[in-house]
């Protein structure tokens, strides 16, 4: 037998033929087919008992109800909850993505000591005890030498146990620099101090409401409880309700709203009164003005002078045509708004604008208000409300010794209350001020709920001031921009892992609580505040530690909440569902007992004059926002980044909005890039022309320009605030900066 | 290389002109009795390879972590299948037990057997969940739910499952090396066929069923229930 090439090429046909025979080619290539799609990096959740955990919201003061999906103990999906007087089933993009903050990598896993330079990035693990410790120590020693009132602490909010605890720690300790973030709240709550004088919250009873008249509020871009306003939105669209939006650049509120009014930009207290003139006028006022109201006419004080009334004021001022000419809104347009307005049976106007979070003039949160109540728009259904600060919060005063008395007597670093600003809260604004009217130096400062060195107006300033500082202490969840800057990290627990009361949710007309429960257990080395306060108090020692009698946060909390406890684990909130205001005699507590009209704010119009020289900088500049960024404290999470469009971050860079006309003048074509310039700095921005804006302004998102937290966020576009400056309003030293003078330049 | 090829070439042309005038290519002449030979022998090769050696290396065999005897359990039971089981109250399916779930009877050791010594002491008292090994799991891209299938098909486990539970011993878990899934999807035999309905459960399986049952084809491009019935 002879064995050739061909016996092999044989052998070969028979191995092919018979391995079509088997079930081997077959099965390997469905196999094989399998194994391409079985990558190991393919995430496959695991199969495991499905539930729901009801919590609240705590990323915005939206307070929304959330109805968690977990599979086994891993979260899978953030719900809303169904039938909440809030957000009734609904949940915004930062709620939806709020898993990323939960199992994202950017969170600090352990209490942490810095060892580098300040904002070096380099840091220490430390125990808890030991940063307790620290804390403790440090604070102890100012209290010993006498410079107790020399710390400082801000938070997101002063509402609800959490910060309560803060404000009792600095009380007990002996200083009284509690500091709140400020927003368009703080000016609404300034109004109905002076106004209504009451210390309420401003809400807002948006489904029942006619006609809504917004001054730049983003109703569904953020303001108030976002979610609620945006059903609120649908229900209006569905009832008819019209809605006009005051507000120099085409947002999405303008856009859906009935009519967009585009108005010269820091003009609308002018509006308003102009508006008010017409109603006026036409004698179109209601009867609340006359009947509850002070200081509408012409009156004497108590040294027989002579005091204008502000319908003396508004006839003699605010004609349309006057208006018009400030405004750039045609005469014959505002008689008609104030018409409508007037004529409906329950009108609303509201002031804010954007998310809430830009800062309002004193004169135009006024001005609005009483546009409500020239047509009785106060304390009834469809208008504004007065809502009760919450009170559940009911612990004695901590007792104070020498040094904390002491302390306290030496009064808020920012003057806030003082002669100098009676109507104000905080004054976050002033901690930066280079012409510093601050009385001492800060030597400690605590933060959490907030992210002052990313969120304040003048970020460099604000760091300059920090710089000042020789004591940071955040207790963030993650690596922010403040938190970067911190001397020791005591990390909270994300809301998701965290037992915590969220009061008041913004703009809500109702007194409401919800209930942040644990979802899941807690992945890290990380600590609730609260029981880091309780720690830190109790290591000082003294009166200090005696005011805090509770084992822990949670037996804090359910003492604090008493009987609505089992409620509020039951439902998930708690609610004053019946809760209406009165809008007689008993809701007013001013010297007169009624609705006062203010002569000093409403005497000469007084607009927020604007940072910076016009023939220097010919342009405005001005933040908005929208739904898909968070603007607040927290920093998007990489789903909401992927949901921006590309006219307003692409790659790494920041847009700004431009009119054509603007942008013709300048000689910049869409997409190309520019140099924009503030008086606090100039950075590298792309132009996006586009025909929703007035010539003559900028336009930029909120929300951008982190140099924090993961690749997905940090280094996207520009900071909108490290180009603004604070203006401190004259009438009530609050923040009045809606923007900034700009100009813009070829690259 | 190109005298090399020179000489090769010479050679067959040589060989071809000596041998011109007897037909070697005949059968009966023999040279193709080793290309015949040879071609068997390569048949047989893949025969053996495809249908014997194949399936021995493509799936390894893992034994389960406990002897798990179904039949005993049955018969210790009031309710069958679903004791253990069971749709939960809010209709999805347990599938395979929690430890928490034995514990209702194992919390100590109930007779004498090797595998419940090693249940209780290695599981229940040290309050692990018991790795099991589960024949029947479907990939992940596959939503399955039992109570369209059992309760509203009023489908028997046996029609899926087969009659696993009649079984002594837990029987080897087979995992398909390449893909990672258990024998029991693409079923016992490697050809392929199957003799009862239990015995595989690829896509086709899932539709053939569904289109018997339903008498419905909704999808023209399959030509069975549209893929979003088990693909969400």
């Amino acid at each position: 037998m002879k064995i050739d090439r061909r016996c092999f090429l044989s052998l070969g046909m028979g191995l092919s033929a018979g391995a079509v025979l088997t079930p081997l080619p077959w099965k390997l290539a469905d196999d094989s087919s399998i194994w391409s799609q079985n990558w190991e990096w393919t995430p496959v959740p695991k199969d495991d008992v499905a539930s729901y955990e009801k919590t609240a919201c705590s990323l915005c003061p939206g307070g929304c109800g959330l109805l968690v999906r977990k599979v086994g103990n891993r979260a899978v999906k953030v719900e809303g909850m169904p039938r909440h007087p809030v957000n009734n089933g609904g949940v915004c993009t930062l709620g939806l993505s709020s898993l990323q903050l939960l199992y994202g990598p950017t969170r600090i896993k352990t209490p942490l000591k810095r060892i580098g330079n300040r904002g070096d990035g380099k840091w220490e693990k430390i125990s808890w005890r030991a940063a307790i410790e620290a804390v403790a120590k440090k604070l102890g020693d100012h209290r010993k030498k006498g410079e107790s009132h020399m710390v400082a602490a801000i938070m997101g909010s002063d509402r609800g146990t959490v910060p309560q605890l803060m404000a009792r720690l600095l009380t007990a300790y002996g200083s009284p620099n509690f500091f709140r973030m400020p927003s368009a709240q703080d000016a609404y709550e300034s109004t109905l101090y002076l106004m209504h004088g009451v210390q309420a919250m401003a809400g807002f009873d948006v489904d029942n409401t006619d006609y809504v008249l917004s001054f730049g509020s983003g109703l569904i871009e953020g303001w108030g409880a976002p979610v609620h306003m945006l059903q609120a939105n649908s229900r209006w669209k569905a009832t008819g309700t019209k809605v006009v939006q005051v507000e120099p650049r085409l947002s999405n509120t303008a856009a859906k709203s009935d009519e967009w009014v585009a108005i010269i930009p820091g003009t609308e207290a002018a509006l308003a009164l102009g508006l008010a003139h017409v109603i006026l006028k036409e004698n179109k006022q209601c009867d609340f003005v006359s009947n509850a109201a002070f200081g509408f006419d012409d009156w004497v004080d108590e040294n027989g002078q002579q005091k204008k009334g502000f319908k003396q004021i508004v006839m003699a001022s605010y004609s349309p045509e006057k208006v018009a000419t400030i405004t750039g809104i045609a005469a014959e347009k505002i008689v008609r708004l104030a018409k409508e307005f007037a004529g409906a049976k329950r009108p609303l106007a509201v002031a804010g604008r954007g998310s809430g979070n830009t800062p309002v003039g004193f004169q135009e949160m006024m001005a609005v208000h009483a546009l409500n109540a020239l047509v009785g728009s106060i304390n009834r259904p469809g208008g504004i409300w007065t809502v009760p600060e919450p009170d559940y919060v009911k612990w004695p005063a901590p007792e104070m010794d020498q040094i904390a008395a002491k302390g306290i007597q030496q009064g808020r670093l920012d003057g806030a209350g003082s002669s100098n600003a009676p109507y104000a809260r905080f004054l976050l604004n002033r901690l930066s001020q280079a012409d510093t009217k601050n009385k001492y130096s800060l030597k400690a400062l605590l933060v959490s709920g907030a992210n002052p060195l990313y969120s304040l107006p003048d970020t460099k300033a604000v760091q300059k001031a920090f710089d000042g500082i020789p004591f940071i202490a955040s207790f963030s969840s993650y690596f922010d921009e403040t938190t970067q800057y911190a001397d020791i990290i005591l990390p909270n627990h994300v809301f998701l892992e965290r037992l915590e009361d969220v009061p008041a949710p913004r703009g809500f007309h109702k007194p409401m609580i919800g209930l942040s429960q644990p979802v899941v257990s807690s992945k890290y080395d990380t600590r609730h505040i609260g029981d880091a306060l309780i720690a830190i108090a109790r290591k000082i020692g003294g009166t200090v530690s005696s005011a805090f009698p509770w084992n822990n946060y949670e037996t804090c909390l359910r003492t604090t909440l008493a009987d609505k406890w089992p409620m509020m684990v039951k439902n998930g909130f708690w609610w004053n569902q019946s809760y209406l205001p009165s809008n007689n005699g008993a809701g007013f507590h001013t010297p007169s007992g009624k609705f006062e009209f203010s002569e000093t704010v409403f005497s000469t119009y007084q607009p927020v004059a604007l940072e910076g020289d016009e023939s220097a900088y010919p342009l405005v500049l001005v933040p908005y926002d929208h739904m898909r960024l968070s603007s607040g404290y927290v920093g998007s999470p990489p789903f909401m980044m992927k949901t921006v469009s590309d006219k307003i971050v692409k790659g790494n860079d920041g847009f700004v909005e431009i009119n054509p006309e603007t942008a013709k003048k300048l000689k910049l074509a869409d997409g190309q890039s520019a140099v924009l310039t503030t008086p606090k700095g100039s950075v590298n921005v792309r132009v996006n022309v586009f025909d929703g804006i007035r010539p003559g302004l900028l336009a930029m998102s909120r929300g951008l320009g982190h140099t924090a937290y993961d690749d997905y966020l940090a280094g996207k576009g520009v900071n909108v605030h490290s180009l603004m400056g604070p203006v401190e309003d004259p009438l009530s030293g609050l923040d009045a900066a809606w923007g900034i003078r700009a100009k813009l330049t070829k690259a | 290389m190109s005298t090399m090829d020179d000489n090769e070439n010479a050679v067959l042309e040589g060989t071809a002109g000596h041998d011109g005038d007897v037909p070697e290519d005949s059968p009966e002449n023999g040279p193709w009795g080793p290309v015949l030979l040879f071609f068997f022998v390569g048949l047989a090769i893949s025969l053996i390879v495809g249908w014997g050696i194949f399936p021995q290396l493509l799936y390894s065999k893992k034994e389960q972590p406990v002897d798990f005897n179904h039949k005993l359990h049955v018969e210790e039971v009031e309710n069958g299948c679903e004791s253990c089981h069971y749709f939960r109250a809010d209709g999805s399916f347990s599938g395979i037990p929690k430890i928490s779930d034995c514990i209702e009877c194992h919390e100590d050791t109930m007779g004498e057997s090797e595998a419940e010594h090693v249940f209780v002491t290695e599981y229940v008292h040290k309050g692990r969940e018991v790795p099991w090994m589960v024949y029947a799991k479907q990939p992940d891209c596959v939503f399955f739910s039992h109570a369209a299938h059992v309760k509203m098909g009023e489908i028997s486990c046996e029609t899926c499952h087969g009659h696993i539970g009649e079984s002594d011993h837990a029987r080897a878990y087979e995992e398909n090396r390449i893909t990672g899934y258990s024998r029991d999807i693409w079923g016992e035999r490697i050809s392929g066929f199957k003799k009862e309905t239990w015995e595989r459960m690829k896509m086709d399986d899932c539709a053939g069923c569904h289109e018997e049952m339903t008498g419905r084809i909704t999808s023209v491009q399959t030509q069975y229930d549209a893929c979003f019935v088990c693909h969400k």
